[in-house]
């Protein structure tokens, strides 16, 4: 709970020295509510009283860092429960389920099938992030075997093993690595908690419901462990649901301390090998608090879909998402085909993109710095001008890389016709239309 | 000490709208907790789908698993007739595509015509969609609430521009639902619904259609004004956002690269239907959690899925 300006108070020497740099203790506890002023100004706090401070204004949900080198991964650190309350920090990652009970050539093939989604879609690159190591209860060997396939796939790793010993094999092998290990429950706990803290791996906990959970959470953390991860998978997809977001919102909204981490969500077990429902279930856990969510695959189909998705919801709605200004050849377009001129607000380019692309017309689609701002907003705020045209034609060198002096712009900065034909002699501008959707038709009679 | 969640039920709730008569009648909306929290309390009506049927019938279509299913048909009534057989689906919705000037132009009394046959045809409650050409849909919305009298069908859209003449037609004087359109903006949306209740269409026969937009195309604008709405809804008891929500997504997710490039042009992508389906079925289920009454959807196993689905989490 956060704490209020009396509550510091309280911890205060209470004798005004002024030190500090404020008049009083109480003046100066309601800086440090606030946040203004940092609690070590005041020279004269307990350790006790710093302890449960730091405690007390710690934020509610951990960030756990997982995985070594290029596939380290930050989860969790999130602060609100809707995107538009402010943003959401860490994206979700994916991992795909591999399992001891599959034969090498199986095993072989999965992995390749996971190698084969890794595109890059305006500007972050979409992959799976995780290898899901499923243990099956057939022997250390085949399992160590499993993870030492894995080991070489260049992924981030998830053991999930409820053997503490068999876990402890695997963990011998890959703990450089930084996996997590999950599995952890009511029967296992202390066992698995030594195994997790002696490889200094991220544990996951899960429970039968909610309760048993938060009971096995708050028993790891009485043994110190707060490097952990919540399995909220259940029975279903109801109950898996109900644990997401009731540890969510338990932990941001209720503010209990003890949810604060991030979650798991194994749809491998809870889609029942359907793989249209685990996109569906997929894309429901994107938004409602699956932290890592695992799948029996993935492939183009799905990951086009909910990589897409997360993009989106994972985007900071204090920054607009932009695209790489440059020139966009669409439809086969070489330098003798006519350039159309817009901003680069990620939303604005895949619209034009897309009716260009549907009119199957060639055109260079020429994408301007406009700070990601769109069209109208852009003009308004002086970032798309006739000015900063003309600076980004110098810069991207359009001139030489073009022969084609046909410049359509947007029909909403019609105004801008006449200094744009100043800025750019030897250029044509004619105005487009007003509305990306009404491109196709322009084009193509343009084209005619 | 055992942990008890929270439960967050609360006093508002979203507007129960009826769409349809007799058997096949459906109720959207009376939920009084956030979508699928069915912890928090029950959920009154599960959300519902809604099949979409292009006047255009399969031209254009490039879907393998859509031409399959409709196999056999040989007119749009068919092929609504046959809709309805669908698994998961619970109402028909007619998208008066080629009826935009700027295109076909189909003419309103053919507009009608059609309705009337399909409407005659099919049992399930029906939608009627227009081509967005805000005169023409006034229009079509117009005759074809006066044709359909009776038949209790949700016109989709009324929009800022032409909210009098839809909401005073379909809402007033032929007594059907109205579909209240604004572009992904919890104002526009509440703005537009005051602007119905003050014409006097009454809120029990309104529903929103606060926008629409695929995975990965904006969604993000889409997804903060669901929970916005919602949010406002319930938790601020704001009796002009209870209306229950009805999101078009086949209209969107047909539209995007990901599901209309042929596999010739990207073969790693793989076949154009496993693609266009998981797109319609990762929009749609982002949809219904984020508040999405009813989806209009188009491909029989992105049905089939969010349907069981929307049953899993029931």
């Amino acid at each position: 709970m956060a704490l209020k300006g009396l509550d510091i108070f309280k911890l205060t020497p209470k004798k005004n020295c002024k030190e500090c740099g404020s008049p009083t203790c109480m003046a100066f506890a309601m800086k440090v509510a606030q946040g203004s002023v940092p609690i070590s100004k005041c020279p004269y706090m307990s350790q006790d009283a710093l302890d449960t401070l730091s405690e007390a204004t710690a934020p509610l949900m951990k960030t756990i860092t997982v995985g070594a080198g290029k596939n380290e991964h930050k989860l969790g650190g999130e602060t609100v429960l809707f995107r538009h309350e402010k943003t959401l920090v860490n994206r979700n990652l994916y991992a795909v389920n591999l399992c001891s009970c599959m034969d090498e050539a199986e095993i072989d093939e999965k992995i390749a099938e996971v190698k084969k989604v890794d595109y890059e879609r305006i500007g972050e690159r979409e992959y799976v992030e995780f290898l899901f190591l499923n243990y099956a209860d057939n022997g250390a060997d085949k399992y160590v075997a499993l993870v030492n396939k894995a080991m070489a796939a260049d992924r981030a790793l998830i053991l999930n093993c409820a053997d503490a010993e068999v876990a402890k094999a695997a963990l011998d092998v890959c703990k450089a690595q930084k996996p997590i290990l999950n599995g952890a429950n009511k029967d296992n706990l202390d066992a698995m908690n030594e195994v997790a803290k002696a490889a200094g791996v991220t544990l996951g906990v899960g429970g039968a419901d909610i309760s048993e959970i938060y009971d096995n959470i708050k028993a790891l953390e009485g043994k110190g462990n707060k490097n952990l991860v919540i399995d909220c998978t259940g029975a279903d997809a109801k109950a898996t649901f109900a644990n997401a977001v009731l540890v969510r919102r338990g932990n941001l909204k209720d503010q209990d301390r003890t949810l604060g981490y991030p979650s798991i969500v194994n749809l491998a077990k809870i889609a029942g090998g359907d793989v249209h429902m685990q996109t569906a279930l997929a894309s429901a856990f994107t938004l409602r608090y699956g932290s890592i969510i695992v799948m029996e695959k993935i492939t183009y189909a799905e990951a086009l879909a909910l990589y897409g998705l997360r993009q989106n919801i994972f985007t900071d709605p204090q920054k607009p998402m932009k695209v790489e200004p440059g020139i966009y050849a669409l439809n086969g377009a070489d330098e003798n085909s006519v350039c159309s001129l817009t901003v680069d607000f990620a939303l604005t380019y895949f619209l034009v993109s897309g009716e260009y692309e549907r009119s199957k017309c060639p055109v260079n689609l020429l994408i301007t710095d406009a700070s990601g701002m769109s069209v109208l907003t852009a003009w308004a705020a002086g970032k798309f001008s006739a000015g900063t045209i003309k600076k980004f034609f110098d810069e991207a060198d359009i001139e030489n890389k073009i022969k084609s002096r046909t410049l359509i712009i947007p029909g909403k900065v019609a105004v801008m016709k006449g200094e744009i034909e100043a800025k750019l002699p030897g250029w044509n501008v004619v105005v487009g239309p007003m509305e990306a959707v009404q491109l196709v038709k322009f084009i193509k009679d343009f084209s005619a | 000490m055992a942990f008890t969640p929270k439960k967050q039920a609360f006093n508002a709730k979203i507007n129960a709208v009826t769409l349809g008569t007799g058997d096949k009648s459906i109720v959207i909306g009376g939920e009084n907790v956030l979508p699928f929290y069915t912890f928090d309390a029950p959920i009154a009506n599960k959300p519902k789908i809604a099949v979409e049927i292009r006047d255009k019938g399969l031209e254009g279509i490039v879907s393998p698993g859509i031409r399959e299913f409709y196999a056999g048909c040989e007119t749009v009534v068919d092929m609504a007739v046959k809709a309805q057989s669908m698994e998961g689906a619970s109402a028909i919705c007619l998208h008066f595509e080629s009826a935009d000037p700027n295109g076909e132009n189909t003419s309103v009394e053919d507009c009608v015509a059609l309705a009337k046959a399909v409407a005659d045809a099919v049992e399930m409650p029906i939608i009627v969609m227009g081509c967005k050409n805000i005169e023409k849909d006034a229009q079509i919305f117009n005759a074809v609430s006066d044709a359909l009298q009776g038949k209790n069908i949700l016109v989709l859209s009324a929009r800022e521009e032409n909210y009098k003449n839809v909401g005073a037609s379909a809402g007033l004087a032929y007594n059907q639902k109205v579909g209240a359109e604004s572009a992904v903006d919890i104002n526009l949306a509440k703005q537009l619904n005051v602007l119905l209740s003050q014409l006097g269409v009454p809120d029990a026969s309104v529903c929103m259609n606060v926008g629409s937009s695929a995975a990965g195309y904006g969604f993000e604008y889409l997804s903060s004004t669901l929970d916005r709405v919602k949010a406002a809804a319930l938790a601020q008891n704001d009796k002009q956002l209870q209306m229950p929500i009805v999101t078009p997504i086949s209209t969107e997710t047909w539209g995007v690269k990901e599901s209309m490039s042929p596999e010739e042009e990207s073969p790693e992508w793989g076949p154009l239907d496993e693609r266009a389906i998981e797109m319609e079925v990762c929009t749609a289920s982002a949809c219904l959690v984020g508040g999405s009454d009813m989806v209009i959807m188009r491909h029989p196993a992105a049905v089939a899925t969010i349907s069981k689905f929307i049953d899993s989490l029931m």
